[in-house]
């Protein structure tokens, strides 16, 4: 890893190259390579949860069950919500992006604990195949949400090695975040100071954080279901002695930090992206940085409001309630800084860009119609309709998922050394977002019509939503599946991206790309706030077709 | 679009009430949006690469302008939080004294209802406009939901314990009635109807022991709505009789079992000094589990009627301890 220069026509070393049989990529402890192993698995079941959506659209365009028997429609969306929460957003950007990117953007050479950053690979593939184990012999059928009594004495179904790969894939995100908070704390590279670190890193910290602290607790809550199921020990059926209340509080201790742990890391990278293309720092970075721990730390004491209906107090009601909408005034500020920082800035469209464009609107919608159900007396009648699924789908996936594609697009020129096609990348932007939202507008509707959720026959009067609702899910499905051919495209036929194609800040782009196995030749020493924007040279023009980028002096550090 | 229904029907007080917070709710998301959504398209514009628009003056901080931002959705949050506190606290707190008492079982996959005189239905329920109901609800076996929309009220249904929910329906008329806690393979098909019916209307239905449907449809969705012989308090008496409870608890404290009469609503002391209140909840865990919480004064001996007493029969028994008032109460009423 001596070389500085690259002399035209030689193939650099990059990490990429530095194995290539299947063994180096299976017992490999880079970070990169790493991401690369979660890439391609999230992708896997992100499409496995995608199937079961379109299963459960095409079933929805008829008032009648007819397509499936109300057992299977169960397990299927059932199904959707555990592959789709536990297997896909969760770990998405932390996983790939983080992985690849929390050494590079703190200089490091890896992660603080490598080794237990492949063993997290394992857990995850392990409860992954798992619960796959699980759906092919039969599937689960009580909601992502597992509520007892119905999941520990009355469902049929494969709860219990459902739950058992949960519980497994749990300790993988747990080995990440330690890993995360770690490394952030003891290999930031000289110079590089709290307030100097990205707000990509900030959110990953404040992830990690909650992941650290709120997955023991859902793991053994869920185990509690098993003990249940298994041994008839009374913990939550009344019936045994227990209380079902019990669980909800427990799991939603987690499951409502959850959300926080698939957005917040979205936040990270629509910080990094809005700065890059509009040429600007994120207006108000201290704002947005400590909004992500005060988002982590408020994020724990609002758990009740999934509760407003069950009949917990109405006082302990009000306090949920009053910290719910605590827990917004961040993510509000965060939004009007992201959109402060376009003003007066010189903003180029490029796909990442018009994917955080989509993200302000949709986490604008997705945020506000959470104040109707953080307020308790519009949540009365909201509760467990197509109101709550349709905001959790904004956030998750207006959110999340946003937040991932704008990331993916944004670093895989660093992650692959390829430019992805501009043109048809900005048409599937566009497709995503309008098929998102076809999807899911008509669902606020029938949510305030009472069209409860996991309902597989409907009244008659609601067909015309589901319709429609049917119809923006075909049009989201093909926004989905143009990303993976033409990345795979790229690949081999993309322009090739040189170290920092977009001309941005960040210790990431002042490597090769891809990047060397040990990231950095020498450890970098930082010397300027982030996000220099102002100081920056110019914008260059991209390196789009003709590969100029390659030859592109390093900066010096 | 025609034919394509975008707002509920709105048949109860608390509906009402609710449509205003709602579509104020929904003015500051649209608003919101809109900023948002205008704003982030106009910088777009206005700044892209190559536009000669002015960017001096950029700043990339401004602590008061942040500050003002975030006092403005710190507002409109605490506005919503008590306009929306002090109507929870009211639709999910005591009703009103006039309040009609009728009891809800949840099962897979079906409502029953207990109406006090006797009158059983199932997947339907029959109420009089302009006169608040009250519902006591228990499930059977899993957590279910009762969920009229039309009503804008939901209260979750547990097993194990009572919850309770009132309202007031103003509009006669025929609105659905949906579980909405999953409950498992027929989830989707634990539903029905509620019907609103004129006072006079709801006499007549009463009197006829729910077999006429004056103004109302049947729907077929596996109705049977009749009348038991009994009311529930006198269904209740005789399974007292039957039990012989009234073995041990007499009209007045005795030496194995404290008086049922009078019972209801009164502070008990338990043998551990703690002291509660001898609601619905109170009665039905001491049926089924005497030991959890015994009287000051007496011995843990009363036998346990878990698994004896299914929800139904429970409720009957609780209604009738209910009815037991003080002698002198019953002297009092008596002319």
């Amino acid at each position: 890893m001596s070389m500085t220069v690259a002399r035209p026509g030689e193939v650099r070393h990059n990490y990429l190259n530095a194995g290539d049989t299947v063994l180096s990529w299976l017992l490999t402890t880079d970070h990169k390579r790493i991401a690369i192993l979660y890439l391609v698995s999230v992708t896997f079941f992100f499409m496995v949860g995608g199937l079961l959506a379109a299963l459960i659209r095409l079933e929805l365009l008829t008032p009648q069950g007819d397509l499936m028997t109300s057992e299977n429609y169960n397990r299927v969306f059932t199904m959707h919500g555990v592959v789709m929460i536990f297997l896909f957003l969760i770990p998405a950007i932390p996983a790939v992006l983080g992985n690849f990117l929390v050494p590079l953007m703190v200089g490091a050479r890896d992660l603080a604990f490598p080794r237990l950053n492949l063993a997290s690979w394992y857990l995850y593939m392990a409860g992954g195949l798992i619960a796959t184990w699980a759906m092919v012999r039969g599937g689960v059928d009580t909601g992502w949400t597992f509520y007892p009594p119905y999941s520990s004495s009355y469902s049929t179904s494969q709860v219990t090695l459902t739950i058992i790969g949960a519980f497994i894939i749990g300790f993988s995100s747990i080995a990440t975040g330690i890993n995360f908070i770690v490394t952030v704390h003891k290999m930031r590279a000289p110079g590089l100071t709290w307030f100097r670190l990205p707000l990509f890193i900030w959110a990953h910290y404040a992830t990690s954080v909650i992941i650290v602290l709120g997955t023991p607790v859902v793991a053994i809550t869920l185990l509690l279901v098993v003990v249940e199921r298994v041994f008839r020990l009374g913990i939550f059926d009344p019936a045994l002695g227990g209380d079902p209340i019990l669980f909800q509080h427990l799991f939603w201790f987690y499951s409502h930090p959850a959300v926080y742990i698939m957005i917040l890391p979205a936040m990270g990278v629509i910080s990094e992206v809005v700065a890059c293309f509009s040429r600007k720092r994120v207006f108000g970075y201290h704002f947005v940085a400590f909004s992500s721990i005060a988002i982590a730390v408020i994020g724990f004491l609002v758990w009740g409001h999934h509760m407003f209906t069950t009949g917990q107090s109405v006082y302990a009601g009000m306090a949920f309630s009053l910290l719910s909408f605590l827990v917004a005034v961040p993510s509000a500020v965060k939004v009007f800084n992201w959109t402060a920082t376009m003003y007066k800035g010189t903003i180029d469209l490029r796909a990442p860009m018009l994917y955080v464009m989509g993200f302000l609107g949709l986490f604008v919608i997705g945020g506000l119609t959470g104040l109707f159900l953080a307020s308790l007396a519009t949540d009365i009648h909201l509760q467990d309709t197509y109101f709550v699924v349709a905001h959790f789908h904004y956030i998750m996936v207006g959110g999340t998922i946003f937040g991932y594609l704008a990331g993916l697009h944004f670093w895989w020129p660093k992650m692959t050394g390829r430019m992805y096609p501009e043109g048809i990348a900005k048409l599937a932007a566009l497709i995503i977002f309008a098929g998102f939202n076809l999807t899911f507008l008509p669902q606020f509707v029938l949510g305030f019509l009472g069209m409860p959720r996991r309902y597989h026959w409907y009244p008659e009067e609601w067909q015309m939503l589901h319709v429609m609702s049917s119809a923006g899910a075909a049009l989201l499905g093909l926004g989905y599946i143009l990303p993976m051919f033409y990345l795979l495209w790229s690949l081999r036929n993309g322009a090739l991206a040189g170290p920092n194609p977009w001309g941005a800040t960040g210790l990431e782009w002042k490597t090769d790309s891809p990047p060397i196995t040990h990231n950095f030749e020498e450890t970098p020493i930082v010397t300027e706030e982030p996000y220099a924007y102002d100081n920056h040279h110019q914008h260059e023009e991209v390196a789009s077709g003709t590969g100029t980028g390659t030859t592109e002096t390093r900066d010096s550090v | 679009m025609r034919g394509v229904p975008l707002i509920p029907e709105t048949a109860s007080t608390f509906a009402q009430q609710y449509d205003l917070l709602f579509w104020f709710l929904t003015a500051v998301t649209v608003f919101f949006t809109v900023l948002i959504f205008a704003l982030v398209l106009y910088f777009a514009y206005k700044y892209r690469r190559g536009s000669s628009a002015s960017r001096a003056g950029a700043k990339d901080t401004d602590l008061r302008l942040e500050i003002g931002w975030s006092l403005i959705p710190l507002t409109v949050g605490l506005v919503v939080f008590v306009w929306s506190a002090k109507m929870y606290a009211d639709v999910y707190g005591p009703p009103p004294e006039n309040a009609l008492e009728i009891f809800v079982i949840g099962k897979q996959w079906m409502w029953h209802v207990q109406h006090p005189n006797g009158i059983r239905e199932n997947n339907e329920l029959h109420v009089p406009a302009g006169r608040p109901v009250k519902l006591t609800m228990i499930s059977q076996d899993v957590i279910h939901s009762f969920f009229v929309p039309a009503f804008r009220i939901k209260r979750d249904v547990l097993p194990g314990r009572y919850n309770t929910v009132w309202f007031t329906p103003t509009k006669p008329g025929k609105y659905h009635l949906f579980c909405a806690e999953y409950c498992g393979t027929q989830h989707s098909r634990m539903i029905g109807w509620v019907y609103v019916l004129e006072p006079a209307e709801y006499e007549k239905w009463l009197a006829s022991g729910g077999e006429a449907r004056p103004g109302a449809v049947a729907s077929g969705a596996g109705t049977m709505a009749g009348v038991s012989t009994a009311s529930l308090v006198e269904a209740g008496k005789q399974l007292y009789t039957q039990l012989r409870c009234n073995a041990c608890h007499g009209t007045a404290d005795g030496q194995r079992g404290p008086t049922h009469y009078g019972l209801f609503g009164k502070k008990v002391k338990l043998r551990d000094g703690t002291v509660v209140v001898a609601d619905e909840q109170y009665i039905r865990e001491s049926i089924l589990r005497p030991l959890a919480k015994v009287v000051d004064g007496y011995e843990p001996i009363m036998p346990s009627y878990e698994g004896l007493l299914n929800e139904e029969r429970t409720l009957q028994l609780v209604a009738y301890i209910k009815s037991l008032k003080k002698p002198s109460q019953v002297a009092e009423v008596k002319p």
